[in-house]
């Protein structure tokens, strides 16, 4: 599970390299350094056509954080449309299997479409009203963001196009059909591994092209600044009751919080209102998929290093030219090359653990937590599942863990079928 | 050398470096300097072109396939070098050069007599280090201004370019378009104000009236996936191919400039 030291060392490097052309500023004509970094790491590096956009919903979003309308629409849709707050429930036959620590569920999985997704999808279209946009586009990787959006765009009644992998269209084929139901485009794309990042590229690319009159709705804590910043504040949330929930149930903050990452937004969500409480360590549970090889996992803090993948400065996969890597994992919302820029600074700071666990692993998790507690968890979730599965026989009975289950397990029932046996 | 513009418009000819080959590269970019492109932009090939159109993207992947790397790009611009004064701008994505480093790019770049780059995804708010290595070694920085860059912005970009401004024509991705948008135009007179500096448009230049057109508002016009397209067209001839197609994009030149 450890990161590769030499990795971390040219992360550094490079990090430094950025950190002194802040210095520089002074000596630049007129350059200003903008905000949206985390340590080094984050940034804003897109075409220029795109810039002005950024700049927009930076400003949109900043306005909007103060405005007293803005948050009441969102709390009150979160709250009558999403399903939140969502329940802290204790597992207790998960945590007397295990033996170790008593284990709570955040149950993300039991919002409106099945996933925290739809807490940053509400937030965005709210921005989008603002702005006056009338056309959303997006990317998806597993569907779940892809449904969220179709939902909220025929909520507020806006066009809808999400891009999604082909690879990604045959294994969630589900999630396909909804998007469509709910009056959505779903654009297939066929380039490189077909599958999210290919995905991010053209919605990046359609939105370049009609960035007059379209939102990118991004669904991760991923992307040029604000995005990493802004997703994080409406998934938030999730920590945020989590915290006063744990401290209900149990009178004492967890030992240990522990989440899946993909671009990493349910994870920074739970985790953020935690990060001040010293004593509660934060684990990310990445995709360690087939094996160790480039291309066959997508653990970035096991084999990858600093770079800049569409907008965002952060530990990419990538091969000694600069090349992106292709990915593997069994689930398709945590197959992605980069992480989320905060998630960087986190590891860095040594204030979270990143791990990963395997595609084996997950399905395992997937089907124990099925047949414990009757929770069919998304196999993204089912990652986090198979860490405390790790755990928990090294933790003490007084320890309390708070395991995020960020969606729920229903599109992937055709891939469990396929991969697991039932006796 | 340095970059300047003899004729209006001046012809900028983009090649995706390694399509099909790095050997077909060279004898492309010199048969379209013989034809009369003024200067060549090398493009890097990158896995990740998220400002290219369709035909830029199968040059990357086909460039890919044959393993051609940053490195690589700058040695074929070292062979063209030794056979041509054309400028040579690096056109590529960030990450291949901060995989590099921007140092020993910086200084590989010069050492092997290219004038000059551009980076797609390196806006000016991000490039105080770059352009400080750019600058020491007396490398030109061309940037991108776009027809939805404010006021503000142009100034910054223009500040920060040197050689020429990259006017973006339109918004979108790379890619041939049957006509040039009034977006060009605009921005170029908008940018004037900010500038003394040459402007070469590009993105959707493919045809002789489009290229002679923007001769009457602009110094030079870059031609990009309409050469690609080429060079994927004619498999074996391609270097004969180009020139033939250059010649022909700017056939109408002096036609239009002597009205």
């Amino acid at each position: 599970m450890a990161t590769a030291s030499i990795t971390k060392k040219r992360a550094v490097n490079l990090s430094r390299s950025l950190q002194l052309s802040k210095k520089a500023k002074g000596k630049g004509p007129s350059l200003v350094i903008q905000p949206g970094r985390f340590g080094p790491w984050g940034g804003r590096y897109v075409p220029e056509t795109l810039m002005a956009a950024l700049e927009e919903l930076e400003r949109e979003y900043e306005r909007a954080k103060k405005d007293p309308r803005f948050k009441a629409r969102l709390n009150e849709l979160l709250k009558t449309y999403a399903g939140r707050p969502t329940p802290l429930f204790f597992a207790r036959r998960l945590s007397q299997k295990l033996g170790g620590p008593k284990i709570y569920l955040k149950r993300e999985d039991l919002l409106h479409t099945g996933a925290h997704k739809i807490n940053n999808c509400i937030g965005q279209a709210l921005l989008v009203e603002r702005m006056g946009k009338h056309r959303v586009v997006a990317e998806t990787g597993a569907g779940q963001h892809g449904v969220a959006t179709a939902t909220v765009c025929a909520l507020l009644g806006f066009e809808c196009v999400v891009y999604m992998g082909t690879e990604d269209m045959r294994r969630q084929e589900l999630n396909v059909f909804r998007m469509r139901l709910l009056g959505a485009e779903v654009r297939g794309v066929d380039a490189g591994s077909r599958t999210l990042k290919d995905a991010i590229n053209e919605a990046m690319r359609d939105w370049v092209t009609n960035v007059r009159t379209t939102h990118y709705l991004l669904g991760s804590v991923l992307g040029a600044h604000p995005y990493p910043t802004m997703v994080r504040d409406f998934h938030k949330v999730i920590g945020r009751e989590a915290r006063a929930q744990i401290l209900k149930a149990e009178g004492k903050l967890p030992t240990m919080v522990i989440a899946c990452v993909g671009g990493g937004s349910n994870a920074i969500g739970v985790f953020y209102e935690f990060i001040g409480d010293k004593k509660v360590k934060l684990v990310g549970v990445e995709a360690g998929g087939r094996g160790d090889k480039l291309g066959d996992h997508a653990a970035r803090f096991r084999g990858g290093s600093a770079g800049v993948l569409q907008g965002t400065y952060s530990y990419v996969l990538q091969d000694e030219a600069g090349q992106i890597a292709t990915t593997h994992s069994v689930s398709a919302g945590l197959d992605y090359p980069s992480i989320g820029p905060e998630h960087a600074w986190l590891a860095d700071s040594g204030r979270a653990e990143y791990v990963a666990a395997s595609d084996a692993e997950a399905l395992d998790a997937c089907k124990l937590l099925a047949q414990t507690e009757g929770i069919i968890p998304a196999l993204e979730s089912a990652h986090a599942v198979a860490e405390i599965i790790k755990r928990a026989p090294q933790m003490k009975k007084s320890d309390v863990v708070i395991v995020n289950i960020s969606g729920r397990g229903d599109k992937d029932v055709g891939i469990l079928r396929e991969s697991l046996t039932l006796t | 050398m340095s970059i300047s513009f003899t004729n209006r418009p001046a012809l900028v000819a983009y090649l995706t470096c390694g399509d099909p080959d790095l050997r077909t590269t060279r004898e492309v970019a010199l048969a379209a300097i013989a034809a009369g492109a003024e200067i060549i932009e090398l493009g890097v090939p990158f896995s990740d072109p998220v400002a290219d159109g369709p035909v830029i993207q199968r040059a990357s992947e086909r460039a890919l396939k044959n393993g051609v790397s940053l490195d690589q790009v700058l040695d074929l611009a070292a062979e063209i070098r030794n056979k041509s004064e054309a400028g040579l701008i690096v056109f590529s994505y960030l990450n291949p050069i901060l995989r590099m480093g921007m140092e020993k790019f910086a200084a590989k770049a010069a050492d092997v007599g290219v004038d000059g780059a551009l980076v797609t995804d390196l806006p000016v708010e991000e490039a105080a280090e770059y352009l400080r290595h750019m600058r020491k070694r007396n490398l030109a920085t061309v940037f991108l201004a776009a027809p939805t860059s404010p006021d503000e912005r142009l100034k910054r970009i223009v500040e920060a370019s040197t050689a020429f401004v990259y006017a973006v024509s339109r918004t979108g991705v790379t890619g041939t378009r049957k006509e040039l948008p009034e977006d060009a135009q605009k921005l170029v007179r908008r940018l004037r104000e900010f500038t003394k500096l040459p402007i070469a448009v590009g993105f959707g230049i493919s045809a002789s009236e489009q290229f002679a057109a923007v001769g009457a508002f602009a110094e030079a016009a870059v031609v990009g996936s309409a050469i690609v397209q080429t060079i994927e067209s004619n498999p074996g001839t391609e270097a004969q191919a180009v020139a033939e197609f250059i010649k022909q994009v700017i056939g109408l030149r002096s036609s239009v400039v002597g009205c």
